[in-house]
This record gives structure tokens, C-alpha cells and sequence, in this order.
């Protein structure tokens, strides 16, 4: 009963967030409502039982990925946006088309399957279990993660660094190379 | 006790309310942001089936997927921030320079 | 113990914890002016009260009578969610924080009528087994209140100081992860009770040279970076962007946005004493109710040390200018914390 309770106020928030993220018109809202919904997520696992998996969605997810589409938005001042052709006529076909594929699988989960259920409490997911798990079987793909990130971290700093910047630094180091060159540089 | 296809149905309204917006949605910000809703509606169906199978591979690959959410995000904003350098918009419909 | 007893004493033992944090939170106020008064050579406040002990009372009700002004052209909802969000997360990671050892009431008759069952809890509001990991992503979600106070205030200002101050918080939440876990490897568990109960008989973290000493001072920094205090402040000081997010608050707003930073400050200092300080453990005697409360005594006493510390760094420290924050966080404190775990987890492994 309390497992029930717990998990229609957690999920009810997350629905709400989710729609919330569609429905609003200025991008600041739909993060706001994105971060709610995650929040919730994170109380969702802890019913699960999957307590590590939910503090790491707290501080990784809400906390720092969002942090990131928060400042990019405050950054780059989105406005509000507009309805164009193109969007109306996305939504006049695709609102009813995902929502009918939506209700058909919902019914065929909720009432076609016979899936087993859930307790609460279990608590299945405590840092040690996990970290022997991730450290032994998963150890390969944790190091090609790693690598991974070092990737994402080179090209966001090299995608995002402003083009005369760049072109500062090979000015400073051409004028050692060729001095008649540097007058026709600062003519522009 | 919660019968598992409820936090299915959970997890599909989430994926759901993530392609709608990855398809209505003029904003390239807003449209990153139904993909991280997409995301995690799968990485609670991740969860749901590793609670009912007891196995904890379901919640080791949860972490994979919110890392390289993270590194696509760094990356993402990283080219969005340079198509607005170049566009001065944030609209999707207006970066059609290729269009016939 | 039953649930009805059980919920009572939570509810009790919550709303004495967060009263005593409040009061913690008001006092530090004058525990700065005093001890910035007297640093520069002068009386801190002396009038109100004896030795200017009322003038937290007195900010307050100055606080709460100020006029409120919401301005035009700012973002209402965000302007008004931002210092409650802030102090809310201020507040709540003081949920986790064990005081001491248990509390034990044994069964009284009070009367013929009423009875109070024998109580044994824990000095702690919940002992949960990612106690540590809670305060971490309570902290990161800290930065949102700067950041959105910043940007619904609609004002250039505010949003430079708001993204500064953003930015550099997450850039410290790094390395203060980093630093804490040389903590985890030797005391193999999240939980915050499980880590002070490994410290015990002076055996306490910060005596562990290399990785103890290294992981406390690059914790602190990184802690004094994480609370936005000097030398770190430069998103909130007066001489430089206007007053940085908080320039368009006033009065009540204002001062939750106050509370919130002096809470952090609070819970940066028991979470120091906790994992590196031996949080409760000190000579304890005497009688059972005395060895109840010494436990706290020798908390409060730690605490209050480095509260004292943070105010004594504050007046006698420059601030960074922000290209140099920035460099000292990712080019010099992140290689050494993760220095340190590399050499801590080789020595656990070589030693067991």
C-alpha cells in the first residue's frame, strides 16, 4: 500500500515534468521541468532498491548535465520560440500517432504480460555489490568510458573555443616565420 | 507491492513524451533535452528489470548510459554553441543552408 | 520500537536538529563580525546585549520589517523559488550528520495515565548507507539557486555573477569528490556513523600522512571554493560585479540567500569533523547521562573550530581573481587529489 502510494506521487510528478517540458514555449522552463522530472527518477530507484543508482542520477544527472543545459541556455539567451509551418503540421501527426502507439503498448504491458512484482525495501544495489560487479565483469567497458569522456572533454573544448582565438594563437607564432606577412594580416 | 508492468508504463510515457518532443519541439536546446528524457525513461526500465531479476547488470549498464549521456551533452552543447556563433539562431528550421 | 514511537521521535528529533541548525546559523553571523572586529583591530558589536550577543535578534527583525521589493522586469517565479531553493538544500544535508552515540530514555510513568516507552535511537536524523553521497548531490544541486537567482534577475550583472559563481561551483564540486575518497578506501563504507566509528582511539583521518593530511587540506579548499567564501568569493563581493546574484534582493529574500551560505558553511564543518577530526570521539566518563552528552560537547567543540577557521581564512586572505580560481581548481587541485587516491589505494593494497 505504502510501495503504491509512494510510487503514484513519484510518478505523477515525473509525468507531470515530462509534459510540462512539452508544453512550456521558453527553454529555461522545460530544463526546470526536466530536473524535476529526473528528481522524481531518482526517488523511483530508491524504490527499486537501486539506492546507489539514485544518488548517482542526483549528482550526476540533475546536478551536473543539467547544470550544463541551464548554462548554455542563460548563455545564449533563448527566447521563446515560434510556431512555424513545419511544427504545426508535426503536431497535428504526431501527437496522435505517438499517442496511439503509447496506449497500445501500455495495454499490452498492463494487461498481456504476466510479469511478477516488485517489494520495497529490498535495497538491492548497495555500493559494495555494485562496485564488485563494475570492477570485475565491467571492468573493459569502465575503461573504454573513460576514454570516452577524455574524447567528449577534447572536442567540447576545441568545438566550443572562439575561431579568432585560434587564429591569435598561429598570428603570434608567424611573425618569427614571415614579417612581411604580418602587415597584410592587420590591414583587415 | 507494485506489479513491474506499472513502472514500465512509467518508463514508456516518459519515452514517449521524449520523441514528441524530439519531433514538435523548434528549439535545438529543447530537442536535446527530449533526447535526455528518452534516456532516462530507458534507464528506469533498466532498473525496474534488474530489481525484478536480481541480477545488477541492469543497474551497471544505467551508469553507461548516464555517461555517455553526459559526453553526447558535452559534446552537443559544444556544437550548438558553434551553430550559433555562425547562425545567430537557435531554430531548427532556420539552419538550412544545404536545403535544396 | 514501534512506528507511532518511532515517528514521534523522528519528528522531535528533526525539529531540534533544524532549530539548533537555525540558531547555529544566526550565532555564526555574530561569531564572524566578532572575530572580524577584533582581526582588524576593533570591537565587534557590543551593544546590543552582553558582548553583542542579541544582534543576530536584531538583524532579524531589522531582516524581516525591511520592505520587500520585487522589481518590474524580473522573472517572477524563478526570482521568488530561487533563495527558498537555495536554503531548502541548505537545510536538508544536515539530515545525515550523526552528533553523537545513541540517546537512550529508559521506560518512565508519568502518573497513572502516561507512559514513555524505552527509547534508543541514534543522535543522527537517518543513518542511510550513502549518508556521504546525499550531502555531495545536495551540494551539487546548490548551484541552481545561484544560477537561476542570477538569471531571473534580470539584470547583466547578476547574470555574469550568478554563471561565475555557478561555474566555479561546479568546477570545486570536482576535486571535493576527488578529495573524500581517500576517506571511503579506508573507511569502506558511505555511511557517515560507519566512517566516524572507524576513528576510533585517535585514530583519526587527518593523522594519516600522506593521504589523510593531503585529502583534508585539498577537502577544505575545495570546501571554501564550494560556499563561495574568500579568498573564492569573488562572484558575491561588493567591489566587484555590483554584489553579483543577490544584487536585486532585498530584505527577506536577501537574507535566506545569507542563511543558505552560513548553513553551508555549518555542514562543510561537521562533515570536516566527521571525516577527518574523529567527529564525536573525545574522553568520555562518568555517569550514563554524562557519557550521552560529552559525545556532543566535543562535536559542537570541533565544529566551532572550524567555523572559527573559516571566519580567520576570510579576513586574513586576498580574493583570487577568476581566470586564477579557475586555474588553481583544474591545473593544480584535481591532479593532486587524484594523486592522492592513485597513492592511497596503493598503500590499502600493499598493506592488506
Amino acid at each position: 500500500m505504502l510501495h503504491l502510494i509512494l510510487f503514484l506521487f513519484f510518478g505523477v510528478i515525473c509525468a507531470a515534468g515530462a509534459i510540462n517540458l512539452l508544453a512550456q514555449s521558453h527553454p529555461i522552463n522545460s530544463a526546470l521541468s526536466l530536473i524535476v522530472v529526473m528528481a522524481s527518477l531518482a526517488g523511483e530507484y530508491l524504490l527499486l532498491g537501486a539506492e546507489f543508482v539514485a544518488a548517482v542520477q542526483v549528482i550526476v544527472y540533475a546536478g551536473a548535465i543539467m547544470v550544463l543545459f541551464v548554462f548554455v541556455i542563460m548563455l545564449l539567451n533563448a527566447g521563446t520560440e515560434e510556431h512555424t509551418r513545419g511544427s504545426r503540421v508535426a503536431i497535428l501527426l504526431g501527437v496522435p500517432g505517438v499517442l496511439i502507439g503509447a496506449v497500445l503498448v501500455a495495454w499490452t504491458l498492463l494487461y498481456r504480460s504476466d510479469i511478477s512484482s516488485v517489494k520495497i525495501g529490498s535495497m538491492y544495489g548497495g555500493p559494495y555489490l555494485i562496485a564488485q560487479l563494475l570492477f570485475r565483469h565491467f571492468l573493459l567497458p569502465f575503461e573504454i568510458t573513460s576514454v570516452l569522456i577524455l574524447v567528449a572533454i577534447m572536442g567540447a573544448v576545441v568545438l566550443a573555443s572562439r575561431p579568432d582565438a585560434v587564429a591569435k594563437r598561429h598570428h603570434a607564432e608567424a611573425p618569427k616565420a614571415m614579417p612581411e606577412l604580418v602587415g597584410t594580416g592587420k590591414e583587415h | 507491492m507494485v506489479p513491474l508492468s506499472f513502472y514500465l508504463v512509467l518508463s514508456g510515457i516518459l519515452f514517449v513524451c521524449g520523441v514528441l518532443g524530439f519531433l514538435i519541439k523548434r528549439n535545438i536546446i529543447t530537442i536535446f533535452m527530449s533526447i535526455e528524457l528518452m534516456l532516462n525513461g530507458v534507464n528506469l526500465s533498466f532498473v525496474a528489470f534488474a530489481a525484478q531479476w536480481h541480477s545488477l547488470s541492469g543497474q551497471i549498464f544505467v551508469f553507461f548510459v548516464m555517461v555517455v549521456a553526459a559526453a553526447e551533452a558535452a559534446v552537443g552543447l559544444a556544437i550548438i554553441i558553434a551553430v550559433y556563433r555562425t547562425r545567430e539562431t537557435l531554430n531548427v528550421d532556420q539552419v538550412n543552408l544545404l536545403k535544396l | 520500537m514501534s512506528i507511532p514511537a518511532f515517528l514521534i521521535v523522528s519528528i522531535i528529533k528533526s525539529a531540534v536538529v533544524i532549530g539548533l541548525l537555525l540558531l547555529a546559523v544566526a550565532y555564526s553571523v555574530w561569531l564572524e563580525r566578532k572575530v572580524a572586529g577584533h582581526i582588524q583591530n576593533r570591537w565587534g558589536p557590543t551593544r546590543v546585549g552582553p558582548f553583542g550577543l542579541l544582534q543576530p535578534i536584531a538583524d532579524g527583525a531589522k531582516n524581516f520589517f525591511k520592505e520587500d521589493l520585487i522589481q518590474p522586469h524580473v522573472y517572477k517565479p524563478l526570482f521568488i523559488a530561487a533563495p527558498v531553493i537555495a536554503l531548502t538544500l541548505a537545510i536538508t544535508s544536515i539530515s545525515v550528520v550523526p552528533f553523537g552515540n545513541s540517546l537512550y530514555i529508559p521506560e518512565t510513568h508519568i502518573g497513572h495515565w502516561l507512559t514513555i516507552p524505552e527509547i534508543d535511537t541514534p543522535l543522527q536524523i537517518t543513518d542511510l548507507n550513502i549518508g556521504l553521497l546525499i550531502i555531495l548531490g545536495i551540494t551539487s544541486m546548490g548551484v541552481y539557486g545561484i544560477a537561476l537567482a542570477g538569471w531571473a534577475s534580470n539584470n547583466k550583472y547578476s547574470l555574469l555573477g550568478g554563471l561565475r559563481a555557478g561555474a566555479q561551483m561546479i568546477s570545486y564540486e570536482v576535486s571535493l569528490g576527488l578529495s573524500l575518497i581517500p576517506v571511503l578506501i579506508k573507511s569502506e563504507s558511505f555511511s557517515l556513523r560507519a566512517i566516524v566509528e572507524s576513528q576510533r582511539h585517535l585514530h583519526w583521518n587527518v593523522f594519516y600522512v600522506p593521504l589523510g593530511t593531503v585529502a583534508f587540506f585539498t577537502y577544505l579548499i575545495s570546501a571554501y571554493a564550494e560556499t563561495n567564501r574568500t579568498p573564492f568569493d569573488l562572484p558575491e563581493a561588493e567591489s566587484e560585479l555590483v554584489a553579483g546574484y543577490h544584487t536585486e534582493y532585498s530584505s527577506m529574500k536577501f537574507a535566506m540567500f545569507f542563511m543558505a551560505e552560513y548553513a553551508n558553511m555549518v555542514t562543510v564543518a561537521c562533515l570536516a569533523t566527521l571525516l577527518f577530526f574523529g567527529g564525536w570521539m573525545g574522553p568520555v566518563f562518568g555517569p550514563r547521562i554524562l557519557q550521552m552528552v560529552l559525545p556532543i560537547i566535543w562535536f559542537c567543540l570541533k565544529v566551532f573550530f572550524f567555523m572559527f577557521l573559516y571566519v580567520w581564512v576570510r579576513w586574513t586572505l586576498p580574493r583570487f581573481r577568476y581566470d586564477q580560481l579557475m586555474a588553481f581548481s583544474w591545473k593544480f587541485l584535481l591532479p593532486v587529489a587524484v594523486a592522492n587516491i592513485v597513492v592511497t589505494s596503493l598503500i590499502e593494497a600493499l598493506r592488506s
